[in-house]
């Protein structure tokens, strides 16, 4: 697995670090315990195609999204992750 | 058919013809008592304690592949009973103790060989938990012993002792742990519970669940036809989040990927089964001579039954750490299976909110030892719908009231267990 980050090119695995799915958002300061349990806790596991919050540490040290197939390991996106290094990228 | 000395010795004098099928192939039902979902270890060890120890004899394994295809034959083989949290410690000594006696119930060889397992640490830090997870285990009954330097020169004479990063300074020694064939763990449990009338049904998907009106489970749809179900269990390790949605679950569960390796085959060289402690390295040597070693899951959500190459260095330079004179031995064979990490790295055996449906998983990457003890708290939950007492914490419901059970202490991120 080799993962093109937008920044500094395609570049091995070994220099990424995985966080897990990014789907689940963190939920507002008042959010009931449901909300917070769902969030810590529960995973969808999703068996195919999946958007990833990977950090490119050993690199440009940006988080990325990756867009990655967990039946085969194919990788079909990479963009910035949500926040301030994005918003420099759009500008 | 009995296995004995002298059915193997009527085998001989006949050229080895007329050996039977070790259990049966058999065609599905349309009703069963129990239907374990999964062929693995943990479902035919359930199966067999529930026909032999509960007295339901009524029920059906469904395997989609065949049996032992899944991490019941991917797995490093090591049985232990080393671990230090309320929960996990008593679950295991109940599993090693059901190892010990494993092959007598089955009238099986199971090669279960008790040849120690010690786990070496490189730090005064490191030498202060073991010792604190040694006690833990003698309070409960459990052999343990933490040998110093000199002790574990004489037992591994061989090992790189000058490392200057890592110095090995001494292990926690059980001498009852060591490994069994995972195979005939697999074979065993079929042959003994094909014996007492459970249907081992191979090459058969479920697909979905059927639910009654009040949405009970009574049954499963399969690619061989609707079988009905009085209770359904589900023993299916890296494949739990998906079955379980099938029936409306999201699960504390994220599947991910664990490779394993086998060296060319040397002359004995490893007592027992050995793990680094500066980094993650676990090693014995099979009765053939190859090396079985592992280390690290990759990392990352996986469904693909194979790993890349970052892990595979790194549980190489672990083994390179501790022994380097196995530096030109080549690489046999090297693997993946899919592990059902939970999140706080201990399993899950407990009823679903989906009545009828009852759920074993979240064995992360050490099911394999729990197998006999899986098994037979599984069966003991479907028979008398109560968890028995050893498994009473791996509860559904601990993620929500905060008693989890974390024996690594890293909290909720199932890649770092």
């Amino acid at each position: 697995m080799r993962i093109t980050c937008p920044f500094c090119g395609e570049r091995e695995l070994g220099e990424f670090t995985y966080l897990g799915d990014a789907k689940p958002m963190r939920p507002a300061p008042g959010a009931s315990e449901d909300e917070v349990y769902d969030y810590v806790y529960l995973r969808d596991n999703i068996a195919g195609v999946m958007d990833e919050n990977w950090y490119h540490g050993g690199g440009c040290r940006a988080w990325l999204k990756v867009t990655r197939n967990t039946l085969t390991h194919e990788i079909s996106a990479v963009e910035p992750a949500a926040g301030a290094g994005a918003r420099q990228v759009a500008k | 058919m009995k296995y004995s000395i002298f059915s193997l010795a009527r085998a001989a004098l006949s050229g080895h013809k007329n050996w039977q099928r070790t259990w049966r192939d058999a065609a599905p039902k349309d009703r069963y008592d129990v239907v374990i979902i999964g062929g693995g270890g943990h479902g035919l060890a359930t199966a067999w304690f529930l026909a032999s120890e509960f007295g339901i004899k009524n029920v059906a394994v469904l395997e989609k592949g065949w049996i032992g295809s899944g991490n019941a034959g991917r797995n490093t083989t090591i049985i232990r009973s080393n671990y230090g949290l309320p929960g996990n410690t008593g679950f295991y000594e109940l599993s090693m103790k059901l190892w010990e006696r494993m092959e007598q119930d089955l009238n099986y060889n199971a090669m279960v060989s008790q040849r120690g397992v010690i786990n070496l640490y490189h730090s005064d830090a490191q030498r202060d938990a073991y010792a604190r997870r040694g006690n833990t285990m003698r309070i409960n009954g459990i052999d343990a012993e933490l040998l110093d330097l000199a002790a574990v020169r004489k037992m591994i004479p061989f090992l790189n002792f000058d490392n200057a990063r890592f110095p090995v300074q001494g292990g926690l020694l059980q001498r009852r742990g060591g490994t069994a064939r995972h195979d005939a763990v697999a074979w065993g449990y079929a042959h003994a519970a094909s014996e007492l009338g459970v249907d081992i049904i191979q090459n058969c998907e479920v697909t979905g669940f059927v639910r009654d009106a009040n949405g009970k489970v009574t049954g499963v749809e399969t690619s061989r036809g609707r079988i009905g179900a009085g209770k359904v269990g589900m023993a299916v390790a890296g494949s739990s989040s998906r079955v379980a949605a099938m029936a409306g679950l999201r699960l504390p569960i994220e599947s991910h990927v664990l490779q394993a390796f086998v060296s060319e085959a040397i002359k004995p060289l490893i007592p027992g089964v050995m793990t680094f402690g500066a980094g993650h390295f676990y090693v014995s040597q099979s009765d053939k001579g190859g090396l079985v070693f592992g280390g690290d899951i990759d990392g990352y959500n996986s469904y693909a039954q194979r790993g890349n190459m970052p892990v595979m260095e790194d549980v190489c330079e672990g083994g390179m750490a501790l022994m380097p004179m196995i530096g030109r031995v080549r690489l046999l064979r090297q693997w993946g299976g899919i592990m059902d990490m939970s999140m706080d790295g201990s399993p899950i055996i407990d009823k679903t909110p989906v009545d009828g449906l009852y759920l074993n998983a979240g064995w992360c990457y050490g099911g394999f030892k729990a197998t006999p003890g899986s098994g037979f708290v599984f069966a003991h939950l479907l028979a008398r719908d109560e968890s028995h007492e050893e498994a009473a914490r791996f509860r559904l419901d601990r993620f929500r009231s905060g008693a989890v059970i974390d024996e690594k202490g890293q909290g909720a991120q199932p890649n770092l267990h």
